[in-house]
């Protein structure tokens, strides 16, 4: 009997709320995120749960970026630029103070990007430092950054979690005991578990509403979902179970949001290799996808189309969902044209996440509609890398690239798509020296259509980001431009 | 029984050699760099050139054996890769989960299985035997992750008993890690108690036929005395050999049921050690769970030789 009653009463349990404390204002806050950082150094490693504890709220760059991917001042009070681009003069805040009590200034500047770009570094964005020419500091509170040729994105580049500024005293500890400037301090970590951080009475800024804040690491989709229904968490800025949305939606205990996130997921195509080298047979692949469907069905309708590989929500967005129709017709007479009319056998490798694993599937029947049958290959993330990644063996893929503003990524040699561009690596060779934001939007929209028109891969979606938390809790990130739980500005209403 | 020792302790030191090998070498064929993961699709190649060289992954496979090895002789697990820690307390922090939720699985199948047996097994073809089998039969056919989330629902979305996940930590006090162990040790229980209960069962009953039960009866023990002192006795032997086969199991093999209460333990350290090709963790941990099986079995051995006094004087003959 007891076996038959329980999934009733399971099923109940979704009906009949538990009602939830009420009382005083509550100034602590229980987050809940599906990857557990593998340490929290964000100036060591590319991991994005790094960043999705500590960034803003335990370390701050020069910059910052905000809710809506712009650039803020952070430990940097104001900017110049001078000398046509070249010359970046950060004036730095004062009163600033690590969280072991060390002082900040200039010097800490000069030692965070000495070291990132030292050759023994390990930072995993590298990159983002390789314009710079010279640092040099003015006095305890003024840095100038000389680069070797001007780059647009220098000030956003220097927001990211991997430009955050660390301490000599502290650096070396920082993948286990993180010390940075910001509004909160690390306190534990419980590895395999969760986080602590409290607020950092000593900070230079306006200071944080919250006293405490954990975040607790739920892999399991199914149990993020029991864990929020129970009250153990407040709030899941990421919430892994897209299933379960309309449930919460009709539930008032919650706010539901659905925001974007910098992930273009997308079919990547092996441009190098037969019969893929061939636009048309990629045009048809094109013609043969169809988004909505794989939107639908992969993602519970949650993701918008993109027709490139550029995110919807920035103000240089140009859509091109219709440069290549759902249209079966055209794709076989394009495969026929290419001499394939009979079809051809491929194989597509999938990575673990579920935009993967079920778009593999909807992708490989839309394909077998023009005859291309497709051999599905499920595959681990270390395995990706190695095999598609840096080994290029593989035909076609699906993965989400979730840097911000990386169409730039078509312009390298030698990176897996196997692109090449002559006109392309030309409109991204004058972004670098673009400042005006009107040119800078002109080009990028110039190089969405490029890869667009030669049917790089097929562009898919932005991938979603669905967040549940309590009503009462304001101040969390709709949107993600970059990966990160900015708690800086959540509060409980009363 | 100094000369038995003796051969045991060969025998394991044989077995985690064995192991250390073939855990090395089948992770050195696995593709997939432990720095590539860790630094992710942008990573230049001079910062992987710079991190392998931290972690000494460009040195010759045979010194990283070697040197391995030689570390665990003296004690010394290791760091491990991607959580930069020792690997000694990564695996002490995640035992202080799994082995009480292993050994608590374990007794609570033993208290639910054993008498469930035996009374099948005295009652056979009636009423509380059917009773008993069909528990068994849903125990094996409920899968256990789908039982723990009805678990969940039962008693953290709808009444709010417990918490629906997570470990809070021994130093939150027994009361509050007995609350977070409580439903996972359930949910591990169910499919191992179903399976000795079926097995106490067959093997109570093999014992019933046995003469000696007819003489003991013929001696005046009432049944029920009769059965449980001398017809479970002579049957715990199959059941303790199952017991011991399901802690190995347990210790390890309770990934899914981790990930359903989000438990940090050994399961899901080796899983994400996998993962993330934190070569060294998953070498520590799989030769640790090698020398937990080995010792598991030796102590299953000497249990029947107190069980059984026939063996004791086998054993003495040797």
């Amino acid at each position: 009997m007891r076996k038959c009653l329980l999934p009733v009463l399971a099923v109940l349990g979704f009906v009949i709320a538990v009602p939830s404390e009420s009382g005083a204002q509550r100034k602590d806050l229980v987050m809940g995120a599906v990857l557990e950082p593998p340490h929290l150094d964000p100036t060591a490693g590319a991991a994005a749960a790094i960043d999705e504890v500590v960034y803003a709220n335990v370390f701050e760059g020069l910059t910052r970026i905000d809710r809506n991917g712009a650039v803020k001042p952070a430990l940097a009070e104001s900017w110049e630029v001078v000398e046509d681009g070249l010359v970046y003069r950060f004036q730095l805040q004062k009163g600033v103070v690590f969280h072991d009590g060390t002082k900040f200034d200039s010097a800490d500047v000069m030692f965070t990007f000495k070291r990132a770009m030292a050759s023994d570094s390990v930072n995993a964005q590298k990159g983002l430092f390789e314009p710079i020419e010279r640092v040099s500091v003015d006095g305890p509170h003024a840095v100038e950054i000389r680069l070797k040729r001007p780059s647009g994105g220098f000030t956003f580049d220097s927001g990211w979690g991997d430009a955050v500024i660390v301490a000599p005293e502290s650096a070396q500890e920082n993948k286990s005991n993180p010390v940075g400037t910001g509004p909160f301090r690390f306190q534990r970590w419980v590895q395999g578990d969760r986080v602590e951080i409290e607020r950092f009475e000593d900070y230079w800024g306006e200071k944080a509403f919250l006293e405490r804040a954990t975040i607790k690491f739920i892999p399991d989709p199914a149990a993020a979902a029991a864990a929020v229904l129970a009250g153990d968490i407040d709030a899941f800025a990421n919430f892994p179970a897209p299933e379960t949305m309309v449930q919460f939606e009709a539930d008032p205990r919650f706010s539901v949001t659905i925001g974007s996130t910098e992930g273009e997921t997308i079919l990547a195509i092996n441009n190098a290799k037969e019969p893929f080298s061939d636009l048309r047979v990629r045009q048809a692949i094109a013609h043969a996808l169809d988004r909505l469907e794989v939107i639908e069905g992969a993602m519970f309708g949650y993701g918008t189309p993109i027709g490139s590989h550029f995110a919807p929500h920035h103000p240089a967005y140009v859509d091109l969902t219709g440069r290549y129709p759902h249209d079966l017709e055209k794709a076989r007479a394009l495969l026929a044209d290419a001499g394939l009319g009979s079809g051809f056998q491929a194989t597509l490798k999938l990575p673990p996440p579920s935009y993967a694993r079920r778009g593999g599937e909807i992708i490989a029947a839309q394909l077998a509609e023009i005859g291309i049958e497709l051999e599905l290959i499920p595959i681990e993330w270390a395995q990706w890398l190695e095999q598609v990644f840096r080994g290029k063996d593989y035909d076609m893929t699906i993965v989400s690239h979730t840097e911000p503003m990386d169409i730039g990524i078509y312009a390298r040699d030698d990176y897996y798509f196997s692109y090449d561009s002559a006109k392309f690596d030309a409109v991204m060779q004058s972004l670098t020296g673009a400042v005006d934001d009107k040119e800078r939007y002109r080009l990028l929209g110039e190089a969405q259509r490029i890869i667009a028109d030669d049917a790089v891969n097929g562009f898919l979606f932005q991938l979603a980001k669905h967040g549940v938390w309590n009503a009462k809790v304001q101040g969390l990130w709709e949107s993600s431009p970059v990966q990160a739980n900015d708690l800086t500005e959540v509060r409980w209403m009363p | 029984m100094a000369i038995v020792l003796a051969k045991r302790l060969a025998a394991l030191l044989v077995t985690l050699l064995v192991a250390s090998l073939a855990v090395f070498i089948v992770m050195e064929v696995l593709p997939g760099d432990p720095a590539a993961v860790m630094l992710g699709v942008n990573a230049r190649e001079d910062t992987l050139a710079a991190l392998r060289s931290q972690l000494g992954l460009d040195q010759p496979a045979w010194v990283r054996y070697g040197r391995w090895v030689t570390g665990l002789l003296t004690g010394d697990l290791g760091r491990s890769y991607t959580y930069d820690v020792p690997v000694a307390t990564l695996i002490a922090d995640r035992l202080s989960i799994s082995l009480p939720l292993a050994l608590g699985g374990m007794a609570l199948s033993a208290v639910i299985a054993v008498p469930l047996g035996v009374i099948a097994a005295a009652r056979r073809n009636r009423a509380a035997d059917l009773g008993v089998s069909i528990f068994a039969q849903l125990g094996l056919a409920v899968p256990n992750f789908w039982f723990a989330i009805l678990l969940v629902l039962l008693f953290s979305v709808m009444l709010g008993w417990l918490p629906a996940g997570g470990f809070a930590g021994w130093e939150a006090g027994p009361v509050a890690a007995v609350r977070s162990l409580l439903m996972p040790v359930l949910a591990l229980a169910l499919p191992q108690a179903a399976i000795l209960t079926r097995v106490t069962r067959s093997s109570v009953l093999e014992v019933l036929g046995e003469d000696y039960l007819r003489t003991a009866r013929a001696k005046g023990l009432s049944r029920r005395a009769a059965l449980w002192r001398h017809a479970l006795a002579n049957a715990l032997i199959p059941v303790v050999t199952i017991m011991g086969m399901q802690f190995s199991f347990l210790l390890a093999g309770t990934v899914i049921i981790e990930n359903v209460f989000y438990l940090p333990g050994l399961g899901r350290l080796l899983f994400q050690a996998i993962a993330q090709r934190d070569l060294i963790v998953v070498r520590d941990v799989v030769v640790l769970l090698a020398g937990a099986v080995v010792l598991v079995n030796f102590l299953v051995d000497m249990l029947y030789v107190f069980l059984d006094p026939r063996l004791r004087r086998e054993s003495a003959n040797v």
